[in-house]
């Protein structure tokens, strides 16, 4: 729509800002939770996830070297050192400091602080000290010195060696490759079911063939809680029970009817040309169908893919209903998230990387192959 | 066996059998039931022809009518039956002990809110989206973003959500953004998910960010497809952007709108991992496909979980019963 008159209006200021405002809003969630699956736990309780993008300060006490480690320089008496380093810190910048918790900021870098007794104190920018005195130290500590400190943004990746690691805590390793298990074979299969009906619904003329579409049209809004009871039931009695098979059979059937509405709309649109030759040399429907129609519907069978891997991925009802039982050996990531919500509701960064973890591989799905899921969306919407 | 071996078998076995079905099924129907060749050639191919299509139609038909057309028969069967009575028949009991209960009027107050605010927003909000990227040239990249979420579980979306919506105690620091700006301003830190009634609000901002996306690439594509020339009109004569966008878009793009709307509708209704995950149904956040798992699965009431599904059944039909009736219309 470029080059419309009227178009470079004063509001195209007003365009971008809105734009700019509408994606901070719907990217700072996801932003906060994986910014902080890289945050220690203490640094997640001490600020919030944004705080941790820019360098933060901090008043922490140090003492000085006790006074056995004093020298003696002419007349007078000295304890030099570092902070950071007697600490076993990782040296910082100082920005202020103080002597008393009253005032922690009474100094910049490089003052000197006069104790009276107890000496003069100098604390340079980068923790160094010296401590003079014209008489003895004596006790057996150091002076206290309160230290306002920068410290750089850190992050760590420990949180995810945690969650991944052999030690496996919270069982997230294990969940994830049950959830790939339960993801593919519930992927593939729906997809030769479907296409097979579909190129039936597109290209083969049957009574009754109006009518099933119509079925198939109303089978794709009936809400999958409808099937939880009688289907458990079934495969109690037919002896699958809970298991991988059950979540197979279930994701297949309730992925059906998408993919045969997908395929067919597509199929119906490939050139009629191409089929009708095909007969006339002879083809049969069987070879029609797996020599030119499977390869040139590889679009929306790719849409369906990953519809059917995001929806099977994301599950957690069906999983709950027909996977995971009493062992809970077959449980999977959704499932893990939530009972890590209900028992570990406060440790941020346990729940933020196994969150984290459960949702990369859907993203990288999705950014890989975002052009597919479009195209399938605008299909699989009836219109 | 381990399950990822038992899963390659099965998807060899599932796709092997797929194809050795219709292969073999196909060659048994044209060189044994009706060979193409013979006296009878001609009426053969024409009965083979007849038969062919529900060859390649059965294992779909029997998956469907066995997981999905079955299972709304058998559940409105299961709704007029009491379990702990062996399974008798008992009428409307079910539903008569459903409807006396408070916490199933919850669920269909809160539900009624869901379908009424969800669909609104995510389609005014996607409707916004669609028009603004349409108009500047990083546009796809905004639209990947805000497209994003529909990729997150609606547990993972659960877990981004509580981060946002978290809550210390005053005087500590907030690491929950909401409470650190409502602190920051001078507020008192708010506990979003257990304020009642408002609470439910939370949670469906939750939805709302997730189904954006979608409706703003379908209303995206609708808006593209506008012929220009209508447009170029409302300029030529005047109008405002405003007014180009009510009165010229808008309602040309109408039936994508309605679509958007209810496939988010549907969406809604079977809203469950989202208050499962974040509330559990806890300060009156109840929505009925949760009241469903929990009759079912906590307190093992098949009779009243199963009504209960049936009200949802029975939410859905109208939108069922539309789009039937457009697909019907399409194909004329």
């Amino acid at each position: 729509m470029d080059g419309i008159a009227g178009k470079k209006s004063g509001l195209t200021w007003a365009v971008h800002i809105s734009v700019v405002l509408l994606v901070a809003l719907w990217l700072f969630p996801t932003l906060g939770l994986l910014i902080s699956s890289f945050r220690t736990a203490d640094q997640i309780a001490a600020s919030g996830w944004w705080a941790s993008l820019f360098p933060s300060e901090q008043t922490v006490q140090y003492r000085t070297g006790a006074p056995d480690t004093q020298v003696q320089e002419g007349t007078s008496f000295v304890i030099e050192g570092n902070v950071f380093d007697e600490a076993g810190e990782d040296r910082a910048d100082i920005s202020a400091w103080g002597t008393s918790a009253r005032d922690v900021s009474a100094y910049a870098p490089g003052d000197t602080a006069d104790m009276g007794d107890d000496g003069q104190l100098t604390l340079q920018g980068d923790g160094t000290y010296r401590l003079v005195n014209d008489q003895e130290f004596e006790g057996r500590r150091g002076e206290r010195m309160f230290v306002t400190k920068i410290t750089p943004p850190e992050f760590t990746l420990q949180n995810y060696r945690n969650v991944l690691g052999p030690e496996n805590r919270e069982g997230m390793l294990k969940a994830f490759f049950n959830t790939l298990t339960v993801t593919i074979p519930a992927t593939i299969i729906p997809i030769l079911v479907a296409a097979f009906a579909a190129y039936a619904l597109a290209w083969m003329d049957f009574p009754g063939r109006a009518l099933l579409i119509a079925a198939v049209v109303g089978l794709l809004v009936v809400p999958l809680q409808l099937a939880l009871i009688p289907l458990l039931k079934l495969h109690n009695e037919v002896g699958i029970g809970k298991g991988y098979l059950g979540v197979w059979l279930a994701h297949t059937g309730f992925g059906l009817p998408l993919a045969i509405y997908l395929l067919r709309n597509y199929m119906v649109g490939l050139p009629r040309d191409i089929i009708e030759n095909a007969k006339v040399d002879g083809a049969t429907d069987f070879q029609i169908f797996m020599k030119i129609i499977l390869p040139l519907s590889f679009p929306a069978l790719a849409s369906f893919a990953i519809f059917q891997f995001l929806w099977t991925w994301n599950d957690l009802l069906v999983a709950l209903v027909f996977l995971i039982d009493a062992t809970g050996e077959t449980t999977v990531m959704t499932k893990q998230i939530v009972e890590l919500l209900g028992t570990r509701g406060g440790n941020w960064e346990i729940l933020a990387t196994s969150a984290f973890v459960s949702i990369a591989v859907p993203l990288i799905v999705f950014f890989a192959m975002q052009r597919y899921l479009v195209r399938g969306l605008l299909a699989g919407s009836v219109k | 066996m381990h399950p990822a071996l038992q899963g390659l078998l099965t998807i060899v076995i599932g796709v092997g059998g797929c194809i050795g079905y219709f292969y073999f099924s196909n060659q048994f129907l044209d060189k044994v039931l009706f060979p193409a060749k013979g006296p009878n050639a001609g009426r053969n191919i024409n009965r083979a022809n007849m038969i062919r299509p529900w060859l390649f139609l059965f294992p779909a038909l029997f998956a469907l009518g066995l997981y999905l057309a079955y299972p709304v028969v058998e559940t409105l069967r299961l709704s007029l039956t009491d379990r702990s009575q062996g399974g008798a028949f008992v009428g409307f009991a079910n539903y008569s002990q459903m409807f006396g209960e408070p916490k199933f009027w919850e669920a269909m107050r809160n539900n009624m809110l869901w379908l009424i605010i969800v669909p609104a927003f995510s389609t005014a909000f996607g409707l916004l989206a669609a028009q603004l990227t349409d108009r500047i040239a990083w546009g796809n990249i905004a639209k990947s973003l805000i497209f994003m979420p529909m990729a997150i579980s609606f547990v993972g979306a659960a877990v981004i959500w509580k981060l946002v919506y978290d809550v210390r105690p005053a005087g500590e620091g907030q690491i929950g953004i909401l409470n650190a700006i409502i602190v920051s301003l001078g507020g008192e830190p708010v506990t979003f998910l257990s304020v009642p009634f408002w609470n439910n609000f939370f949670l469906m901002i939750v939805l709302i960010w997730i189904q954006t996306g979608f409706a703003m690439v379908i209303l995206s594509a609708a808006l593209r497809g506008i012929p220009e020339e209508t447009v170029e009109a409302a300029i030529v004569d005047g109008a405002n952007p405003f007014q180009i966008f009510f009165k010229i878009k808008v309602p040309q793009i109408m039936g994508t709108i309605v679509v958007v709307w209810t496939t988010i509708t549907i969406v809604v209704l079977k809203v469950f991992d989202i208050v499962f995950a974040m509330t559990n149904g806890q300060w009156e956040t109840q929505v009925l496909a949760n009241y469903m798992y929990d009759k079912l699965f906590r307190s093992n009431d098949w009779g009243v979980g199963s009504a209960s599904a049936m009200v949802i059944m029975l939410l859905v039909t109208p939108i069922l019963v539309w789009n039937v009736y457009n697909a019907r219309k399409e194909m004329r």
